[in-house]
């Protein structure tokens, strides 16, 4: 302030160029006020990556480490492509509160997971800046997190008991895809009623889990001449290894119960989260684990 | 090449250059010194008023025409799944061909540090795309931030004409410097700091996946430029509409000016959303008979249709220097 007022004192010309050097002053102060102000608000931006907030469940590929989503970040252009291909509405983009996560997608499992109806991983082949990466070729190649027994108390399958009726209720607004109802269109959970003895949703819907039993089909229908695609060649079409199986396990108490048992070839999908009736659901997705080799 | 360094200094921020006297092409000084020796008077003033009419607005219904259709075409193509034009303004596929906004990729590029070849198709594209079109065109035909900033403008204006509020102008310059910044800022940080408050991608997603709380950012954006500086984010911070205008130095789509009929009463320049470009329509300060409107323009055709004496023109092609 005092300054100012010093100069233009000094400099002691006609009034009109002192209030123009006034004028050019303020215009300074309030253009470095502003920048200053909106690049620190855009800095802003750091604190959810830093306090690991913006971590989700994002779609099959997206470039990360279980804990490290700075590739990924950096290289969503934050379109929405791959929101528009999903079949089952599985994808949402992040918010602002997000800081520099908005616009990047991500999966809530426990109101839509990602079943891979698309077959295809459209997801990956619609993002243009391969922030989903396009080194992925079949479901059982991704990693998006793993599954985890968080609430062993509340799984009826450790309970002993069955399950009869919808899955999530009737006003749930997920949608699945039933290949003996419809192979091309998932169809809304609430309109598909179960009937269960032992309860073992998790590893009836699990679409790892249904991928191994199509292809243990077609390989005793089809023949070997078949298995000649170079795709299940390798070995990645048809998962080789199991995701999740309904086991007999020691409880605590001592004795033996039916539980399901989360096996290396989970990919994190969201699935059994997504279909588990209980609320809270007994089963999740960990985000922090992609195995359960440590 | 004058025209390129001079679009450059004004993007940069600089003050257009006053021509030197013996700059000026003697056909303009013919114009100049004529109009100095027979001053408008007020009644021929009038008469071109009276002639021309006011409130054209051909070149704006055009313009937001095609800015509503455009954004809508995004809309449309995700609510129905007709697939024409599938994505954001950030990145999208024009049935099937992949678009990448220059500046979203640029941000990306240098925030990843990978080139990855369907974003630099897509980019190609959009380069080509806006070197025919003019570069900032985007800016006013396609920029939803664009439109709505238009309007709340309309209320910035009326209130400084009740004299309730006053405008409040920033140093260009500081357009640059946001550029730089940014531009640093997701090279050091490998994050696209900029998408993160860009009210033009924050709109777009908006539009297309339903709103969210960045919207409130956007509104606050809005309030500043209705209560305390008109245009602030497209006039001295966005970015986007730098690496646009940085393309739109080589288009041939400009507004052409033509001094010999101008009255230089400067309509053009109070509509104007960088009213530097057209620093020749003050009187005396054209140094040809015809020039091209700098690259900062964009192109929205608002002094087109607000000039009275028809001196402002869309051209396609390059200004000859001769002028012949």
């Amino acid at each position: 302030m005092n300054d100012k007022r010093t100069t233009t004192r000094a400099k002691g010309g006609p009034a009109l160029s002192g209030r123009r050097k006034e004028q050019a002053r303020r215009e300074f102060l309030r253009t470095s006020v502003m920048a200053a102000g909106l690049v620190g608000f855009s800095l802003l931006g750091f604190l959810p990556v830093v306090q690991g907030t913006s971590l989700r469940l994002r779609p099959p590929g997206a470039l990360k480490t279980t804990d490290d989503e700075k590739e990924f970040l950096s290289s969503c252009i934050k379109c929405g492509q791959c929101v528009q291909v999903c079949p089952v509405q599985a994808i949402n983009l992040s918010d602002m509160d997000e800081g520099f996560g908005i616009g990047t997608p991500y999966i809530h499992p426990r109101e839509q997971a990602c079943d891979f109806s698309c077959d295809g991983l459209q997801c990956v082949l619609a993002c243009p800046t391969g922030s989903l990466s396009h080194a992925l070729n079949f479901p059982a190649d991704t990693r998006m997190g793993f599954a985890r027994l968080s609430r062993p108390s509340a799984c009826l399958a450790i309970q002993g008991k069955g399950f009869q009726g919808r899955a999530r209720g009737p006003d749930y607004r997920g949608v699945l895809r039933y290949d003996e109802v419809d192979r091309w269109n998932p169809i809304p959970v609430a309109d598909h009623p179960y009937d269960l003895e032992l309860c073992d949703l998790c590893v009836r819907q699990c679409p790892i889990e249904i991928r191994i039993t199509q292809c243990a089909e077609k390989k005793q229908t089809a023949g070997a001449e078949k298995l000649a695609r170079v795709a299940e060649q390798v070995g990645n079409e048809c998962p080789p290894v199991h995701a999740i199986a309904l086991e007999e396990v020691a409880m605590p108490d001592g004795g033996m119960r039916m539980s399901p048992v989360i096996k290396q070839g989970c990919v994190g999908c969201g699935v059994c989260e997504m279909i588990c009736p209980p609320e809270p659901p007994a089963i999740v997705i960990d985000i922090h684990k992609i195995t359960d080799l440590t | 090449m004058g025209y390129i360094l001079e679009s450059l200094r004004q993007l940069a921020g600089a003050e257009p250059t006053r021509p030197d006297k013996d700059r000026i092409t003697s056909r303009a000084q013919q114009v100049h010194h004529h109009k100095r020796q027979n001053p408008f008077t007020k009644a021929e003033f009038e008469a071109i008023y009276e002639d021309h009419g006011t409130g054209r607005t051909k070149w704006r219904n055009r313009r937001w025409a095609t800015l509503v259709l455009v954004n809508l075409l995004f809309v449309l193509s995700y609510y129905f799944d007709i697939q024409i034009l599938e994505g954001a303004l950030t990145a999208s596929r024009f049935v099937g061909f992949h678009m990448a906004d220059l500046n979203s990729a640029l941000q990306v590029m240098l925030a990843y540090k990978h080139l990855v070849l369907n974003l630099v198709i897509g980019t190609v594209t959009v380069f080509i795309m806006w070197v025919l079109l003019g570069g900032r065109t985007f800016c006013s035909w396609v920029c939803p931030y664009h439109l709505v900033s238009e309007l709340t403008e309309k209320l910035h204006l009326l209130l400084v004409r009740k004299k309730l509020i006053t405008n409040h102008t920033f140093d260009r310059r500081v357009r640059t410097l946001f550029y730089l910044i940014f531009s640093l800022l997701a090279l050091i940080t490998g994050f696209t700091v900029f998408e993160t408050i860009s009210p033009t991608g924050i709109l777009s997603r908006a539009l297309i996946y339903g709103p969210g709380i960045a919207l409130l950012w956007v509104g606050l954006l809005l309030l500043v430029e209705i209560f305390y500086s008109r245009r602030a984010w497209c006039r001295y911070v966005c970015p986007i509409g730098v690496t646009y205008g940085l393309v739109g130095t080589i288009s041939p789509l400009r507004v052409k000016y033509n001094v010999k009929d101008c009255h230089h009463e400067g309509d053009c320049r109070k509509v104007c959303l960088v009213p530097h470009v057209l620093s020749m329509t003050i009187k005396g300060r054209a140094s040809n008979h015809d020039m091209d409107i700098g690259a900062d323009c964009t192109r929205c055709g608002m002094c087109v249709d607000v000039c009275p004496t028809d001196s402002l023109n869309f051209v396609l092609g390059i200004n000859k220097k001769s002028n012949k």
